[in-house]
């Protein structure tokens, strides 16, 4: 069977997330020393060539993002750092361990990212709910503080950098980069048009990365180890390690550190095997605004690249496992009723189209309507509100709504007893 | 603290809004933001009543009107739904004698749902006010909730 690879959560449940010594006797800041020791690009080059991608959701390579934001607007006064701590995808709580278990290693990772891009201030945007995680993150920024890896002249480098904790407040939608920008300038959580990206006109109109809390983890540890080692893991185009969250229908539903590439049979092995034996019938990859797949993809690769080409989603890595008697229509129809409720409002086709495709889903239990014509119907609809919506809330519907009706077109018509 | 001290404590600068109303909800008992509270931000901050307002109720973990001094956000994603929050809800609601969405008379606790808590391993799940609980039952329902009622009276 396969093994866990803690690359990331080497730490977790070994220190005392509270403590900054045993962050630091466990090899902690090892990998900042290094990078100050650097040239702001060569540390992007390294992030670059490790193949560092996003592991918000996105998959985009980040030493890209952190190159257009260095060489954006030069004349600019500032340029800013936000880490986007604002998990909200369900079924996804990966960040919320880095945060709760090991602080100090994406707080290193922010600290980095600031170095890399030239920046002096930044923000941690946390998402409301996750008190044991603001907690943690403020003990941590408090400490680093104390200790030098914060504030003025950093580790005697001449790097000044300040952090600053913002909190969420229940919005969902704000962990899409560009709302997070509104609402951490203190306004209600709508997204921008873009471009201009962040990297361009992030908040307070000036270049901003913003960087997701698992993303600067793996930072830290490519900028401690260096690309070659980081490169060993997982696969060419995505190289490096997952955090899986793995809930539903199996036996040891957890967290799960593993190569990019592991197939979704290996994870469910190694999460004990389906709950009591239960046949597998489908998982949700990515949350709500991810894919379903069926027992066809159990073998598959999942990295990136590979998930994208059979049409699924790796996204934040939570995978949501449904056993024989589970109704795909239930988990779609609690996806729907999601958006629904996140939706800000702000472009007509998602306010409406969200309510709409709740609704018409609700009406695939009614059998006086022709449901393979409904489901037809709300296909085309979620792809009119992926192209005339604004953010990737508008966007996402489609994605749990086709897969489902790929894979599953019978059972949501009714179809099959 | 007062709402002006507890304002204060942060700089008058428009990016600070949320922290400030988290501050001002947290400091009062009736879990939620008064309009003398937010009138006093709005002034601070040198924003319009109108724009701190919209801020406040866009957001679902501010409230307007008062509410518990427990507040129960019960989970409903998918996770929590495959392993039955429904009778956790019911059961919640039946303990407590409330519908979702109301308070109790005792005014000790209101009952909430909420999005994914990202307690998906632990499921079903529910926080009550900074506290998460995990792999609820009917049984682990009565003892938490006797818990806080306990609570409340020793504070």
């Amino acid at each position: 069977m396969i093994k866990e690879e803690r690359i990331l959560l080497k730490n977790a449940g070994k220190i005392n997330p509270l403590s900054i010594n045993d962050y630091t006797k466990a090899g902690g800041y090892r990998g900042l020393k290094k990078a100050l020791a650097m040239e702001p690009v060569e540390v992007i080059d390294e992030l670059l060539e490790a193949g560092l991608r996003g592991r918000g959701g996105a998959g985009f390579s980040t030493g890209m993002k952190q190159r257009f934001t260095s060489e954006s607007c030069l004349r600019c006064p500032q340029r800013y750092v936000v880490v986007n701590a604002d998990e909200g995808e369900p079924g996804t709580y990966k960040d919320r361990i880095i945060m709760e278990q090991d602080p100090h290693l994406y707080l290193e990772g922010t600290i980095i990212a600031a170095h890399a891009i030239r920046s002096s201030q930044g923000y941690i945007y946390i998402r409301g709910e996750y008190q044991d995680s603001i907690e943690k993150t403020r003990k941590a920024v408090e400490d680093a503080y104390k200790k030098g890896f914060l504030g003025k002249n950093i580790m005697g480098s001449g790097f000044d950098f300040d952090l600053e904790i913002k909190l969420g407040a229940g919005s969902y939608l704000c962990g899409e980069e560009l709302t997070m920008l509104e609402s951490l300038e203190g306004k209600r959580g709508t997204p921008r048009i873009k471009p201009p990206f962040p990297a361009e006109k992030g908040v307070f109109g000036m270049p901003t990365l913003v960087n997701n809390v698992e993303t600067l983890a793996n930072a830290t540890r490519i900028l401690e180890k260096g690309k070659q080692w980081y490169r060993q893991t997982g696969t060419d185009t995505s190289p490096g390690t997952k955090i899986f969250t793995i809930s539903g229908q199996v036996n040891k539903a957890g967290y799960y550190e593993l190569p990019l590439g592991v197939s979704l049979r290996e994870l469910i092995e190694l999460a004990g095997g389906m709950r009591n034996g239960k046949p597998f019938k489908a998982a949700l990859l990515g949350g709500a605004a991810g894919t379903f797949v069926d027992s066809s993809m159990l073998d598959e690769e999942m990295s990136y690249d590979n998930l994208k080409k059979k049409g699924a989603t790796l996204g934040s890595g939570a995978v949501i496992v449904l056993a024989g008697e589970d109704s795909i229509a239930r988990t779609l129809i609690n996806c729907l009723r999601f958006f629904k409720h996140e939706s800000c409002g702000k472009c007509i086709p998602c306010r409406v189209g969200t309510a709409q495709l709740l609704i018409s889903a609700r009406q695939l239990n009614d059998t006086a309507r022709d449901k393979k014509k409904l489901l037809g119907e709300m296909i085309r609809d979620s792809g009119l509100m992926a192209a005339t919506s604004l953010c990737p809330l508008g966007q996402s519907p489609i994605l749990p709504l086709k897969s489902a009706a790929r894979y599953f077109e019978d059972e949501l018509c009714g179809l099959e007893n | 603290m007062s709402i002006k001290e507890i304002i204060r404590q942060f700089k008058p600068e428009h990016h600070n809004l949320l922290n400030i109303m988290h501050a001002l909800q947290n400091s009062n008992p009736g879990n939620y933001l008064t309009k003398e509270a937010l009138e006093e931000t709005a002034s601070y901050l040198g924003l319009t009543k109108a724009s701190v307002y919209g801020v406040a109720t866009y957001y679902t973990m501010f409230s307007l009107e008062p509410r518990g001094r427990y507040i129960i956000r019960v989970c409903i994603s998918p996770v929590c739904e495959i392993i039955k929050a429904e009778t956790i809800i019911k059961h919640l609601e039946k303990v407590l004698g409330i519908k979702t969405g109301q308070t109790s008379s005792d005014r000790l606790f209101t009952l909430e749902l909420s999005e994914c808590l990202g307690q998906c391993h632990k499921a079903p799940s529910m926080m009550i006010n900074d506290r998460v609980h995990n792999c609820l039952d009917k049984n682990s329902i009565e003892e938490i909730i006797e818990e806080y009622r306990q609570m409340s009276k020793s504070d």
